[in-house]
């Protein structure tokens, strides 16, 4: 019974990691396809790549420290998406968190660092937190749809926080360039590997996968969530209030991304800086589809995008191909993922004889369903 | 050869035989009446006719010709309409858009204003006057029914198939319809009516072949038959003798009270009128009736999922009128849904999460919001067990089970819940004959613990052998309560029908 | 005073065309069901596709006819996803998005390299309509502009015949509310839809072009600046009408129009905040709008026989 099980375990991780696999090689080829046409060559490319995000210590550090906001992204796409939300503000949630974490970060004298730390983390996830729940207030109180309200707070937040440090933030003693103060050393994470920039924050990104796979799958809260974004009829039914999932989920979204925002001044960068994330946002939702919404999907595909983004710029150096090549490769392999009915494309061209009739014989209807 | 001869028609959906060996033959100019309980097969003998199935044996022969009619667009060509019980007209679109859309004459650029010129002439030849320029949204229900016959008359229908339509009329708009049709025929165009309503089909039909069970019982014609009685036990078939193993029951208290309920839907169309009873602990209270009479619209305000407009009820003496969802299931409510798929269960979810749908909330499914999964897991293995549901294990997903077991886990799911009143709708629809025993033996069991049981169904066998009293619904109001020891299928049939003595 | 009038005016009109003429092609793939997530990165592609035909051949008609085919073949795949393997339309719009961000700065980096230069091309100049720009105050504004602008104000009463008073629009009409109707007519759904999404496809190859090559003159990264989504929500705050998304994205654009006033007057109000003005008033007016009338009720939903 036991080896059963185990069998069964192996299957459903083998049925469940094929598509995504498939997907990545066939991007990857789409990738390779294109790089050719520009008159690069494809091997000299990927070996670089592979040398940038895996070669050495030095570059696994690194493909790690990328992966980590791709991450906190990605978990904010997933969380929203579990209570059938659309979450495409993850860049303009990172944004805000990064400005709460940074200002606590900066402002706080005279904390020890097991204080302070905590301290701004928390901040950033607030930042983001509030930020994404105004989605899901403007979407629950006026139905306006999230697919636009998040774009549009995304630039909104990009250029506040471009006034912030170009204005109340600056630091003026650190010259002309638009940056703020410098994140105290209480509140710096600590780092953990000479050579490369590999920060504690790492801890952090287990926690937060700890944290998703606790909440949607142990705890009420959760399940709610998830009954609700997979069938919300049946949840009304059961006595679900849909609006007020749908508000706490877009703010722990919003706190995820927030976190990963601040993280990354806080761990990465130093100091807030204007246009410092590079497209984290939008990438999290690649990373949250390859990785099908799951924990350990998410991990593994941030740890992918994060190789991809750390391997780009030896590319770049090695094989003078552009870095945003990556991009492409990305866009390919979300649509190979969602693609997935496309492999069945002898039964989409057989399936052409009308059975329209919404028959209301519930005897028939449950034949025909099997 | 009649005008239209449909021959040992028969078919086939997997495993069910939704028409068996029927053979329909109808005259030209005449109202034809196609009459038989849900489930008879009528919808799916028209569908076939309108080219939404291919037929598994038999054929069809149209003005005398063999035909083989493969979509609905060569059944238009031939000359057959269909009025669906659903509408296929689109609300945002005006009247004479609905009416040319598709068709093959149309030029590039619309000519809307002769074509409304055409329309016009031949509504007011069947003396329906309806303005074309205006949006179907703002029509009424029988007036777009009524559209619906002139789109299948102006693309030169010959044939008119009508599927339940005084389904969604006022008394007033019947008259209207059948107007129509009596005009209709006058000008020599033929009428197949499908209907459960015996009184509509005496006043307007000529003749009427009776399904049952897929079956054609009979052909008679109207004038032939003496009264809706006769009609009424051809229906539903001939008073057969039961074998119930029920005991007495043992009534206790008042469980569920009901006074005066009324509700709209939201055309703002009375679907409940004045309903009025009362269900007490340990016996089972059938609800009969053709579907669509109000039953799943009481059902649905009793358990808080649809407005009340008028009226109340109690459940143990509280007034839970109104109250949302999550209040009544706090009054130890449980509900089988009749539509399991969209209420009852979450496809892409286990059955353990399933399982757990309607208490997780409470100890000791989950303390202080966290679940207990292993106490979840443990209590899910033994509801399988006790309510035979079969499946590889507790961790497989609910859409993947057949329509037998996810029904299984449901009612497990319900009666775990030790519940006060239980209702149950349709519960053994779709269902084979094992599971429905079984279904409906934990029914019984719950009755004889004591739970006042509120049973929704459309197979009068299940509401005879199961019910202690059974209440006939009809157009939204309550026909009569009937003793179960006293009931037959004829006095049951009749009621349902809305005849009343 | 009044030359600033005539100035936000000719500006907003500017301004207003790149989300006009986007949103006039999502009108017809919305009414259809379709609802394109990916404008923003067509019309990414639209801006550099006629870049780089403008200068191959020096002609930026050339240019604008490039940046249309290839936005339209990018177009068909999003069709392809959306339509006949019924994927998730926002999805396959966001991943067309990513796709054309790198394609187009992989493509500048290879094509222009990252000299700081900026090559001359030919672009859409303005053509003064005679005696008619004359007029006080609007003339100038209305009358001065460049051919895109001209075709985008005219195709607005030429999109409303086309909705209203087609075969054709009938049917993208019907398919995008009520398709299994359309089925039983004999109306091929997934062929209308189709051909809706061609069109959006087109029309944003066209705002592209017109974003690089009219309003600016070269290719920039990033610059269509998410007017893709403000076309997207110009339909929603117009309800779906061609009229109607001529007046949002006039009132989208004066956003933009009035951050240029507004910096230019050194008025003191940080330049971010005027960034942000037409993004709050697309916020606002979603929020207003949302209540729906139009919105077509099979909307974003695939659409399959069984």
């Amino acid at each position: 019974m036991a080896a059963n099980s185990i069998q069964k375990k192996a299957e459903s991780l083998f049925k469940s990691s094929y598509y995504p696999l498939i997907s990545i090689l066939m991007a990857l080829l789409g990738g390779g396809i294109i790089i050719s046409a520009l008159g690069f060559s494809p091997i000299d490319a990927y070996r670089a790549l592979i040398k940038g995000s895996f070669g050495n210590a030095n570059a696994i550090g690194e493909t790690l420290v990328k992966a980590s906001p791709l991450i906190f992204t990605g978990l904010s796409y997933a969380i929203a998406k579990r209570c059938g939300i659309i979450n495409l503000g993850a860049e303009g949630q990172l944004y805000a968190g990064a400005l709460t974490g940074t200002l606590v970060g900066t402002a706080l004298t005279g904390l020890p660092m097991a204080i302070h730390l905590p301290l701004a983390i928390a901040a950033g996830f607030l930042g983001g937190a509030i930020f994404g729940m105004l989605v899901g207030v403007l979407k629950t109180r006026f139905g306006a749809s999230e697919l636009i309200t998040t774009i549009m707070l995304n630039y909104i937040a990009v250029s506040f926080i471009s006034f912030c440090v170009t204005g109340p933030m600056k630091d003026t003693a650190a010259g002309s360039f638009p940056q703020s103060k410098q994140i105290l050393a209480s509140a710096r994470f600590p780092h953990l590997m000479e050579g490369s920039r590999l920060h504690a924050g790492i801890f952090v990104v287990i926690l937060a996968l700890l944290f998703y796979y606790f909440f949607m799958w142990r705890t009420t809260r959760g399940y709610q969530m998830r009954v609700i974004g997979l069938n919300s009829t049946a949840g009304h039914y059961a006595g679900m209030n849909l609006k007020t999932n749908s508000i706490l989920s877009m703010f722990l979204a919003g706190g995820m991304a927030g976190i990963g925002g601040s993280m990354e001044i806080m761990a990465v960068q130093f100091r807030l800086l204007q246009d410092f994330s590079s497209n984290y946002g939008f990438d999290g939702i690649a990373v949250a589809l390859l990785g099908n919404n799951s924990p350990i999907g998410i991990a593994l595909s941030g740890i992918l995008f994060g190789a991809l983004r750390s391997g780009s710029g030896k590319m770049q150096m090695l094989a003078q191909v552009p870095s945003a090549v990556i991009y492409m490769i990305q866009g390919f392999i979300i649509l190979f993922v969602i693609g997935r009915e496309m492999f069945n494309l002898s039964k989409l061209i057989k399936n052409k004889k009308q059975i329209l009739n919404p028959c209301n014989d519930e005897t028939v209807k449950e034949a025909e369903s099997k | 050869m009649a005008f239209l001869e449909m021959k040992h028609v028969t078919k086939r959906f997997k495993s069910v035989v939704a028409n068996d060996d029927v053979s329909l033959s109808v005259e030209k100019g005449e109202v034809h009446a196609l009459l038989g309980e849900n489930g008879a097969g009528k919808s799916t003998l028209m569908n076939i006719l309108y080219g939404m199935y291919d037929q598994s044996e038999g054929e069809i022969y149209f003005h005398g010709e063999k035909v083989h009619i493969k979509d609905t667009k060569q059944a238009i060509e031939l000359g057959i309409g269909m009025v669906h019980q659903h509408f296929m007209l689109i609300p945002a679109l005006t009247v004479i858009e609905n009416v040319i859309l598709g068709l093959k004459e149309n030029n590039m650029v619309l000519d809307l204003n002769s074509a409304a010129e055409k329309f016009k002439e031949m509504a007011k030849k069947y003396n329906m006057e309806i303005d074309p320029w205006t949006r179907v949204e703002n029509l009424s229900v029988g007036q777009q029914q009524r559209l619906e016959i002139l789109k299948a008359l102006y693309r030169n229908a010959d044939l008119l198939i009508l599927d339940e339509p005084t389904a969604v009329l006022t008394p007033q708009e019947v008259v209207g319809l059948f107007d129509m049709v009596r005009k209709l025929t006058s000008e020599g165009k033929t009428v197949i009516f499908i209907s459960h309503k015996l009184a509509e089909i005496m006043e307007i039909c000529d003749r009427c072949t009776v399904l049952r069970q897929g079956k054609v019982a009979t052909t008679v014609a109207i004038k032939d038959v003496k009264n809706k009685e006769d009609l009424a036990i051809l229906m539903v078939g001939k008073n057969v003798e039961l074998v119930t193993r029920k005991k007495e029951a043992t009534v206790g208290e008042e469980i569920l009270r009901v006074e005066n309920l009324c509700a709209v839907n939201q055309d703002k169309r009375p679907v409940l009128i004045d309903v009025s009873f009362s269900l007490l602990a340990g016996e089972i209270l059938g609800i009969c009736g053709v579907d669509g009479n109000g039953q799943s619209e009481m059902v649905k305000c009793i358990t808080g999922l649809h407005k009340v407009k008028s009226g109340k009820y109690f459940i143990k003496s509280t007034d839970c009128t109104n109250e949302t969802p999550k209040q009544v299931l706090k009054h130890k409510i449980a509900h089988i849904p009749e539509d399991r798929h969209r209420m009852g269960m979450i496809k892409s979810m286990n059955i353990e999460e399933n399982l757990i749908l309607m208490c997780y909330d409470q100890p000791p499914y989950s303390k202080h919001g966290i679940l207990n999964w292993k106490w979840i897991d443990k209590h899910s293995e033994e509801l399988c067990k006790t309510y035979n549901i079969k499946t590889p294990s507790i961790k497989e997903m609910a859409g993947n089970l057949s329509g037998g077991n996810q029904q299984k886990f449901v009612v497990g799911r319900e009666l775990d819940r030790d519940p006060d009143l239980l209702i149950a709708v349709h519960p053994s629809r779709g269902l084979d004959i094992g599971a429905t025993k079984y279904v409906q033996s934990r029914i019984v069991e719950e009755r004889d613990k004591g739970t006042a049981v509120l049973l929704v169904s459309t197979e009068l066998d299940e509401l005879l052998e199961l019910s202690d009293r059974i209440l006939v619904m009809y157009g939204g109001k309550v026909m009569g309560i009937v003793d179960q020891k006293v009931a037959t299928r004829e006095y049951l049939g009749k009621l349902m029908a809305g005849i009343t003595e | 005073m009044i030359d600033g009038i005539t100035s936000f005016l000719a500006s907003d009109i500017r301004t207003a065309t790149p989300i006009m003429i986007a949103a006039l092609g999502l009108v017809f793939s919305e009414r259809a069901g379709i609802v394109n997530i990916g404008t923003e990165g067509l019309m990414l592609i639209g801006a550099l596709m006629g870049v780089i035909g403008s200068l191959t051949t020096g002609s930026v008609l050339v240019g604008a006819i490039v940046a249309i085919a290839v936005t339209m073949f990018f177009s068909l795949i999003f069709g392809f996803f959306t339509i006949t393997v019924r994927a998730d339309q926002t999805v396959v719009g966001t991943a067309i998005n990513i796709f054309a961000s790198g394609l187009t700065i992989t493509l500048n980096r290879v094509v222009f390299g990252v000299s700081t230069s900026v090559p001359k091309i030919d672009v859409f100049d303005r053509v003064a309509i005679p005696v008619l720009s004359k007029i006080p105050v609007i003339g100038e504004a209305f009358f001065n502009q460049s051919i895109p602008v001209y075709l985008a104000f005219l195709a607005v009463p030429a999109a409303w015949f086309v909705l209203q008073k087609t075969n054709i629009g009938l049917k993208l009409r019907a398919v995008g509310e009520h398709p299994k109707a359309c089925d039983t007519v004999g109306i091929n759904v997934l062929k209308t839809r189709y051909q809706a999404v061609l069109f959006s496809g087109f029309m944003a190859g066209l705002a592209g072009a017109f974003v690089s090559m009219g309003q600016l003159s070269f290719f920039t990264e990033g610059m269509i600046a998410g007017r893709g989504f403000m076309a997207l929500a110009a339909v929603v705050f117009g309800n779906y009408t061609p009229v109607g998304v001529m007046f949002a994205a006039l009132i989208f654009g004066a956003g933009e129009a009035m951050q240029y006033r507004l910096q230019a007057a050194n008025t003191g109000i940080p330049y971010q905040f005027l960034v942000m003005l037409p993004y709050l008033i697309t916020v606002v007016a979603i929020c207003m709008m949302s209540r729906r009338s139009n919105k077509p009720a099979a909307s974003a939903v695939p659409y399959s026989k069984e």
